[in-house]
């Protein structure tokens, strides 16, 4: 009967390390804080309606934005906490972490830093940015949006829950291969807890994906043909489309793992003529896909970037489509480029290396086109193109070695080095990381209504390159020194301990550029007054989110202008704006139904975790219940008449009007850090003397 | 007076810039001076043509991405806006002939380099012999939890954690598992590494050319003792290496049915252990504990592939 309600929980799963009660104090203790100020400020009604239950697709990108903002300080921590182990434990030293602690770390990091920080950040730039470049009110299913971003959050919590509840997580290295991940070698909770925590926000992604496909393919503005489409959308769709290609797999391939631990069968075990082999198949046609479905809509972004700080049309935008176009189809023809050393034949390895070669050709023409739309261009060193004129340098290397790593006889030498790991970190901090930095800086006027300062920004830029630097060559070149991954220990004798320690400091190096950018969010924020954007186009942009106000208004667009080329705003901004007639809007009505079903997909997993069968039995019920009442309430939408929008638009044009402080392109006025320094001081000064006069 | 201020501020922060990857460079330098950098120091055959292949994909490279990046960071700093002296044209149409050429750059690199590739991934093919006029010998490899057991078949010894060779003769390494995940076998020095599973029989070739104690290790994670799973491979003279054959020959230890279980119990960061003799077929044996089947595989079948 026990067993039937608490499986395998019991008091030995409680918090009972150092590393577990922290994080258990620290999850309550943010819990308590964020419950409290809620609470103190009255705001619960508030956020329940405007925000948590919201479908409006520029709300549910900010709340992308923040979870995906807080596990990057997670992740990054992990990083921190794997350099710090690798830098002490040479030789005699065993560092300050077990084996299996420190592998579990490492495997959280892959987890957290790809799909909950990378996939959530390009979720979030795709919610927000895609419907206003496409001229779209809303999404083709608002609920598929809703549900995508709470299934994500309870992937969020199920990958921080092993704190709490069993002390364990996967230590098995971020796919979690087999046989390793089965009962055989890991029998405890963690590889079960990986499971659930992909599995829920896999789905979650699947959903999205779909949503996104049909809203770019069915719902832009007329006149907005695909060859006419932004890049940025393009980059999107193309991603969506291996998204929802892909990620059905990952969902098959993480059930056919769970049936292994769960139910006891053989397929990837190595009894019984279970094929580990097939695992290591299956998961990389799924995961070599996943880095490109990040870094394509971050291909996006740079182009943008690039044709609206050189003041230019992109030179050959149908090249830089096709380049796009390349990458995304030939990225799923190259999985088996990850295991060319599990023994292939040569014919195998050889042609999956040429696919894989084949890839540097499309990606090559996105860097020409960009060359080429800088050439004659006149070209401003905002935030935003340095973080792109970063990327082109990181990326490049990542580039380089990437092909060097698909010569198969040169692989076997490289692959599972810590040259095969900085290969992969030039990629995604380079390319995915920075891409995101660019596009959040880029658009964060059109976000929160005033822009980021320039100044921190650059602060923050450097720091990341000089740490990036730091951290990375050393990498590539212990990789070439005969260092294997994932190494919580090494002799003295190989001589590495020097360089894993500069790795370390570089990583410092970076957190410092992380918290420069906390900085830059909050000094924008003091100066908001200054910096806001009343014009809604603070970078004299060509493409249609541009033509909202800043921020704009629920329904994006009062009416959704007719596209006749690739930059309509920029044509309209010579042109002139078209003369406006106003109709009724039909809007998507908030729902809690996303939250339910989340958290009943949250106690699902967490229940197959401890093999809590009531708990199961109750989720799935409660699950079905909630979908399909969602699908008989009809009662989805509703309508602001032309009126009101009328009023709306000319308040809001008042306002602006009436705005004391114009926006500027000049950075004269943004505070640097010493002033940051000094306005926080007198802040504080400022509240302890209100303090002193109340008493 | 202001423009000109900022363009000394210029001229000030492109200099820090290169100061910086100058500093970053020298204390690179200095902290890798002295270490062996061992995927540049080959010791062995292959390992030494995965060195210069290495090389030749990077210069084939380079071509292209040298010039890209100079000409992408050039134009950035040519056109940038306070630059008066420029000719901007906002609109530039390009020619069919420049978009052929954005294309044809990179096909034309990637073409060489694929051309370059095919052949060399079936030379280097690991189950490729390596041919000499010296007698190859096999070694079976079995990975265990955290320990490298080696096989001498022809010698009739068996090894934990060590390995001898002699030098400049082909080696037959057949890679299998036991009650172990993946495991990746590699020593840097000699050539690239190759998975070691249960149920299967891998075969790695290597021939080391030069005399050593050269370090061992899995590069694929497979638990617990994964990092203390090293081994030394030592390559000798013929001459020193049968007096090795011989010395083990003498050692206390045998490799019966007892002492196997007993290794396969999960250990870590173990010590060598020499073993004078071994069950004979233990090998094959281990393969058929997951295969169920007879593999197809014997001794003298992978003596034949050998030659």
């Amino acid at each position: 009967m026990r067993e039937f309600f608490l499986g395998k929980l019991d008091g030995s799963a409680l918090p009972h390390e150092w590393h577990t009660i922290a994080g258990s104090i620290s999850f309550i203790l943010m819990a308590l804080a964020i419950i409290g100020f809620i609470t103190y400020k009255r705001r619960w009604k508030w956020l329940w309606n405007e925000w948590l239950t919201s479908v409006d697709p520029k709300k549910i990108g900010i709340m992308y934005f923040i979870v995906a903002a807080f596990m990057l300080l997670r992740g990054g921590l992990d990083a921190l906490m794997i350099w710090l182990q690798q830098a002490l434990a040479s030789g005699e030293s065993q560092g300050y972490l077990s084996s299996q602690h420190f592998q579990e770390i490492f495997t959280a990091h892959g987890n957290i830093m790809v799909f909950f920080v990378a996939m959530a950040f390009i979720f979030g730039l795709i919610n927000y940015i895609v419907p206003l470049q496409i001229g779209a009110r809303d999404l083709a299913s608002p609920f598929l949006n809703t549900l995508g971003f709470w299934l994500y959050v309870a992937g969020v919590l199920m990958v921080n829950m092993f704190f709490l509840f069993g002390g364990e997580y996967a230590a098995t290295g971020w796919l979690a291969v087999a046989p390793l991940s089965g009962k055989e070698f890991s029998p405890g909770v963690g590889v079960d807890y990986w499971i659930w925590s992909l599995q829920i926000s896999g789905i979650g992604t699947t959903l999205g994906a779909i949503n996104f496909i049909m809203t770019i393919l069915k719902m832009r503005a007329k006149g907005m043909t695909l060859w006419k489409m932004p890049f940025f959308t393009w980059g999107s769709l193309l991603s969506m489309i291996m998204a929802a290609t892909v990620f059905p797999l990952l969902t098959a391939t993480l059930f056919l793992m769970f049936f292994d631990r769960y139910l006891g069968t053989n397929i990837f075990t190595t009894q019984l003529g279970g094929n580990a082999m097939m695992y290591t198949n299956l998961i990389w046609m799924w995961g070599h896909p996943e880095v490109y479905i990040l870094v394509l809509p971050c291909y996006g972004v740079f182009s943008e970037i690039v044709t609206t700080f050189s003041r230019k049309k992109i030179a050959n935008y149908t090249s830089n489509v096709l380049g796009m176009i390349g990458v995304s189809a030939l990225a799923l023809s190259v999985w088996l480029h990850h295991f060319f050393t599990m023994g292939a034949g040569a014919n195998v390895n050889a042609f999956f290396g040429v696919m894989t070669m084949l890839i540097a050709i499309p990606t090559t023409v996105l860097f020409f086109t960009w060359i080429a739309t800088m050439y004659k261009g006149s070209i401003r060193f905002t935030t935003p193109m340095l973080w792109f004129l970063g990327f082109v340098a990181v990326f490049a290397v990542g580039g380089i070695t990437g092909v060097l790593l698909a010569v198969p006889p040169v692989d076997f030498q490289l692959h599972n080095s810590l040259f095969l790991v900085a290969h992969f970190h030039s990629n995604v901090i380079g390319g995915v990381l920075f891409g995101i930095f660019a596009g959040i800086t880029y658009w964060f006027p059109k976000i929160a209504g005033f822009r980021l300062n320039e100044k921190i920004g650059k602060y923050a830029f450097w720091c990341w390159m000089v740490g990036f630097n730091m951290s990375f060559v050393p990498m590539y070149i212990l990789g070439l020194m005969g260092a294997t991954r994932r190494l919580d220990h090494y002799d003295a004798s190989t001589g590495w301990q020097p360089l894993y320690i500069m790795m370390f400091i570089g990583g410092l190096v970076i957190a410092a550029g992380v918290a420069l950018q906390i900085i830059q969010i909050v000094a924008s924020f003091v100066q908001r007054r200054r910096f806001i954007d009343t014009t809604g186009d603070p970078w004299d942009g060509r493409t249609l989110e541009w033509y909202v106000p800043s921020p704009p208004p629920s329904y994006n667009f009062a009416v959704i202008p007719d596209v006749t080329s690739r930059d309509p705003f920029y044509d309209m901004k010579q042109q002139g704006i078209p003369k406006i007639k106003y109709e009724n809007i039909h809007m998507p009505r908030s729902t809690a139904s996303g939250i339910y079903i989340s958290i009943f997909a949250f106690l699902l997993g967490f229940a197959f975790v401890w093999e809590m069968t009531a708990l199961v039995i109750v989720s799935i019920v409660a699950i079905v219940v909630f979908t399909i009442t969602r699908t008989f309430n009809e009662n989805v939408e509703y309508t602001i008449p032309a009126d009101e929008i009328k009023e709306q638009v000319n308040t809001l044009q008042k306002r602006i009007e009436g705005e004391k402080w114009k926006s500027t392109s000049s950075t004269e006025d943004d505070m640097g850090l010493f002033e940051f320094i000094k306005t926080v001081l007198m802040w504080a000064f400022g509240l302890v003397r209100v303090w002193r006069k109340k008493q | 007076m202001k423009k000109h201020k900022t363009a000394l501020s210029q001229v000030a922060s492109i200099s820090v810039f290169f100061v910086a990857i100058g500093g970053l460079v020298t204390v690179i330098a200095m902290l890798v001076m002295g270490n062996d950098i061992r995927l540049l120091n080959p010791q062995g055959y292959i390992a030494n043509e995965q060195r210069n292949l290495m090389i030749f994909s990077l210069s084939i490279m380079m071509i292209v991405a040298l010039p890209t990046l100079f000409i992408l960071y050039f134009f950035a700093w040519k056109f940038r806006e306070t630059n008066r002296d420029k000719s901007i044209e906002p609109s530039a149409e390009h020619s069919k002939f420049f978009t052929l050429g954005l294309w044809a750059i990179p096909s034309v690199c990637v073409l060489v380099l694929a051309a370059v590739m095919w052949p060399s991934t079936h030379m280097l093919d690991p189950k490729r012999a390596i041919h000499t006029d010296k007698k190859p010998i096999t070694i079976q490899v079995i990975a265990q939890r955290w320990k490298w057991l080696f096989i001498y078949p022809e010698q009739e010894i068996a090894t934990v954690n060590f390995l001898q060779v002699p030098v400049d003769t082909p080696i037959v390494f057949e890679l299998t598992a036991d009650e172990a995940p993946m495991s990746s076998f590699w020593i840097p020095h000699w050539g690239g590494q190759l998975y070691a599973m249960t149920g299967h029989n891998n075969t790695l070739n290597l021939m080391a050319t030069k005399l050593g104690d050269f370090p061992g290790s899995t590069a694929e994670i497979n638990g617990r003792g994964f990092a203390g799973m090293k081994f030394t491979a030592r390559s000798s003279t013929q001459d020193a290496f049968d007096q090795w054959i011989r010395d083990v020959k003498k050692s206390p230890q045998i490799l019966s049915d007892n002492t196997y279980r007993d290794l396969l119990s999960p250990s870590e960061n173990n010590p060598a252990v020499l073993f004078a003799s071994y069950d004979t077929g233990l090998y094959d044996r281990v393969l058929l504990k997951y295969t169920g089947h007879a593999f197809g595989h014997s001794h003298a079948d992978s003596k034949e592939a050998g030659h």
